[in-house]
Order: C-alpha cells, then structure tokens, then sequence
C-alpha cells in the first residue's frame, strides 16, 4: 500500500516521515501521474492560497476529486483542511469541495496567537492528542453527515470525519503524533480491499459531476 | 485543556509550513496582492527593497508602521518585517504590530556592533541571516525559529547565495563525519554552542529550516539553490525590479516547486521579459556590502 502526500508546497516532509514511521510507504505527489496507484493522499499544512494555485496550474484537481470519489482516504491538515472545504467563510472559491463544511481561515488571529493544546480525541483513545495549531482554521459548520472527531473546550470544531475525508485544523505530524495516520492507513486498506458484504459506497456528498 | 501560545513548536511550526515556497519583498498593499495571487507563502513587507536601499545609501531603519499594517490588512498569507540588528525596540514595535515573522536583518544598518537582539524573549517568532554554519547556530542560540543564507541583497547576482549555502551544508557534512570528541574542538571553531553543534552532527541538519536569500532573480536561480538544499527562497528586489512582476513572481514560485524538473522550469521560463539588471559583485567595494553585517 501507497499513501500519496500532496508535494507543492509545506511540511509534506513531515507527513511522509510520519507514514514512514508506521511502515507505510509514502510517495510524493506533484503532478496527476502521481496519482497512479496510490490508496489514498495527504493534504499537507502549507498555504493553502499557494497550493490551491499550483493544484489548478498542473491539473490535480479533477484527479483527486475522482480519488476521493472511488472512496480512497483523504486526509488534510490544516492547510490541507482548507482545499477540501465546501465552503470558506469570506467567499473565497473552493479548491476541492469534499468535505461538507465551513472553515474559517486564520480563524484564532495572527502568528501570535497560534498555540500548543492536549485535545482529546475519543475515536483515537483515552490518551489526548498533542495538537500544534499554526495560523489555524476552524469549522465553523457541518453538515449531518460529518462526524466531528475533537473539539476545543470552548466547543469550537478541530477535527471531523465524512466517510473517507478526515480533517484536522492542527499539526499531528509536527508531534510525533501517529494515531491519525494509522487510522488513515487502516482506512486506505479497507478501500483496497472491501472484505465481505462491505461493498463500495458513492461518496455521500457528491452530487451529479464534481465542480470544476 | 492547558492552552500554550508562542512556544517554540508554533514558532518553528510556522517556517516549517512556509517550506518549499517563496517569500516575496513587497513595498505596496497592490504589491502584497500580488504576490499573494501569484502564489507567494509570505510577504516580507518593507519601505524600499534592498536595491532602492542600496541605491539611497544613508541609515535603512525600521519601515513606517503604517505601511506594515496596510500590507497586513490587504493579505491573508503571513506579513514578516524587518528590524535592524540589534534594534531590540523596533523588534518590540513590530510585534505590538502583530506582524507573523520578525526579520532582524543585515539589509538595514545595524543598530549594535556586537549583540543581536535576544529572540527568546519575544513572541513573536524570528528569522535570521547566516553565511556559514557558526553564524547559523549563533542566530539560533538566541532564539531564532528560522534561518536563510544572506547572499548579497539587493544584487540581482546569486553568486554569494550558492557560495554561502555550499558553506553551511559543506560543514554541516564534515560535523557528520567527526567522532564526539572532535565536537568540542569544532564548537570553539565555529564560535557555537556545543549542544547545538552536536545536535546538528546527529541530525545532519539545522535545527530549524533554512531559506535562502540575496540575489535570486530567475526560476533557474530559485531551482538552483532548491536543488543545492535549500527549504525555500526569499525573493527581494528580484520581483518588482523584472520587467513583468506577476509573470516573474508566479514562474518562480512554479520553479520552487518543481526544482527539480528542468522540462517544467524551461516551461515556466519562457517570455517573462527582462528579469533585474543585477550588479557584478566586483563592482561592490567591501564597506558596502551587506552580508558582512552581523556578529
């Protein structure tokens, strides 16, 4: 098993040392022929105004719709976060709108306000996650048919799941965190192989052609 | 839930997503548009770039705060700025500001013959200028989050950026090498802290990420100094001083990227117009080159 990590721009290096740490081979993903044969795509922390423009300059967003379409995992943080947002508070355009919910960019203030937390995450264990947030979103709004996986004490959403989009307004990978990435992984394996009576299910969100 | 702000992950944390992206110099709120729409991770936000402060000569201070905040409010991508060395009250200024990235650069003239401001005791994260390894860790030692090879501002010549990035890394891999007993001969050497430099012998690496910066000017020199090693570049004069800024900005950026895939930097390449005209470095005389400032 192949997991891409998206190679434009940000910590991508991290994202790979993380699977690599797991055992599982990660591939770095610049271009649509990167694509071939992975089981699912990491969207890196970076910025997102920047990879947005290079996923549309070299023609990536039709491919990781239809990815994310077959039902492989996506995972984004942070960044990542942002492109797979159906909506982006302030009208800015969607990059890749999977994930049916809307974040707000910058959404705790500038630089100085970016922050280290343990956030609880039931789905991943008793123990919390050590979660860096640099210049981070937040969710602002979900739609019934996402799971919210880890919230702020104040309430405010920091990590979320719809069927094969996880997403994650901190930086697992900068904490030597691995529990998101082995879900992750686990998820790739059982789109790979389904198993009995499991069957492949559309993407739940999608509706008629992608948007291009 | 215990909540910690400014620690030394979020600061360093914060270069790490800049990596594999450009930093443009920007003088106008239109320019930091720009910049951001042609794909730029940061703007450093500045009065002149450093070929009009090298043309002007005099004192190069501290921008107009004003000028800083009209940037700031025109993007969304992190805003940096630059105090002089040093000049630990316009490090303060900048950061009641709340820019994202505190510069404490050799572009403007230094405000102290021996010490650097001491990053530690601020929030806000800093970057720092370095020509060699020893230089790298001192800057990080007092608390720099980020590091890039100085170059020669404002030059339009990548000549002094390669020779100092090949410096940092040649003695980055000759630490590799050393047994433990020959890392305390090479501290007092290089004039760093131990710790640092046996960090750096385990790692083979910086602590913190390294950019590079003074002199690039075309998507082939940002490719070049990507391919030596470098996390990303700082592009100064090299953009508003080209004859087409947008194209300029955006080719780089696409070749920062790609650094590696001479097709898709030939592609990038083609018909941007004239880049800035550069100055040979031998036509500097030695008290006014910028690089040789900082302790």
């Amino acid at each position: 098993m192949r997991i891409g990590v998206l190679a434009l721009q940000g910590a991508f290096r991290e994202h790979l040392d993380t699977l690599h740490a797991i055992g599982v081979e990660g591939v770095r993903v610049r271009e649509p022929a990167d694509l071939d044969g992975v089981s699912g795509l990491i969207l890196p922390g970076g910025e997102s105004t920047t990879m947005r423009q290079l996923i549309e300059r070299w023609g990536l967003r039709q491919p990781i719709l239809e990815l994310a379409e077959r039902g492989a995992p996506i995972f984004g943080t942070c960044a990542g976060m942002i492109l797979l947002a159906r909506e982006i508070a302030g009208d800015e355009p969607p990059t890749l709108p999977v994930l049916d919910v809307t974040v707000e960019r910058n959404a705790f203030g500038r630089q100085l306000d970016s922050f280290e937390a343990e956030v609880p995450v039931p789905i991943l264990g008793d123990r919390p996650v050590h979660a860096v947030f640099i210049r981070a979103p937040i969710i602002e709004r979900t739609s019934p048919e996402v799971d919210v996986l880890a919230r702020l004490d104040d309430g405010r959403i920091v990590a979320v799941r719809e069927r094969n989009i996880l997403a994650t307004a901190f930086h697992p990978e900068l904490a030597g965190e691995t529990r998101f990435h082995r879900l992750m992984a686990t998820m790739a394996a059982e789109h790979d192989d389904p198993g009995e009576g499991s069957g492949r299910r559309p993407h739940p969100t999608r509706r008629g052609r992608p948007a291009r | 839930m215990t909540v910690e702000t400014s620690t030394w992950a979020t600061k360093k944390g914060l270069a790490q997503m800049l990596k594999g992206g450009v930093i443009m110099d920007v003088v106008t709120p239109e320019q930091a548009k720009l910049a951001e729409d042609a794909g730029a991770v940061a703007v450093m936000a500045l009065e002149r770039v450093p070929a009009d402060i090298r043309a002007a000569g005099g004192v190069a201070r501290m921008s107009d705060p004003s000028i800083i905040e009209a940037i700031m409010d025109a993007v969304t991508i992190p805003v940096m700025a630059k105090a002089r060395i040093g000049h630990f009250v316009e490090a303060q200024v900048l950061e009641a500001l709340g820019v994202d990235y505190i510069d404490e650069s050799e572009v403007l003239t230094p405000a102290d013959e021996s010490n650097h401001i001491d990053k530690h005791a601020f929030k806000v994260p800093f970057v720092c200028g370095c020509r060699n390894l020893g230089e790298a860790l001192r800057r990080i030692n007092e608390g720099a989050a980020m590091m890039r090879t100085k170059g020669e501002a404002g030059t339009g010549n990548i000549v002094e950026a390669v020779r100092q990035l090949r410096d940092v890394l040649a003695e980055m891999r000759r630490l590799r090498g050393m047994r433990e007993d020959e890392l305390f001969a090479a501290a007092k050497e290089l004039g760093a802290p131990y710790e640092l430099v046996k960090q750096v012998a385990a790692d083979g690496k910086l602590p913190v990420v390294n950019f590079v910066a003074g002199g690039i000017s075309t998507p082939a020199d940002a490719a070049l100094v990507m391919q030596l090693g470098a996390e990303g570049v700082f592009v100064g004069s090299g953009i508003f001083k080209s004859e087409d800024p947008a194209r300029m900005a955006n080719a780089i950026v696409q070749a920062t990227t790609f650094f590696d895939d001479p097709k898709k930097i030939a592609e990038v390449s083609k018909g941007l117009g004239a880049p800035m005209r550069g100055i040979a470095l031998e036509e500097i005389p030695d008290r006014e080159r910028l690089a040789v400032r900082g302790w």
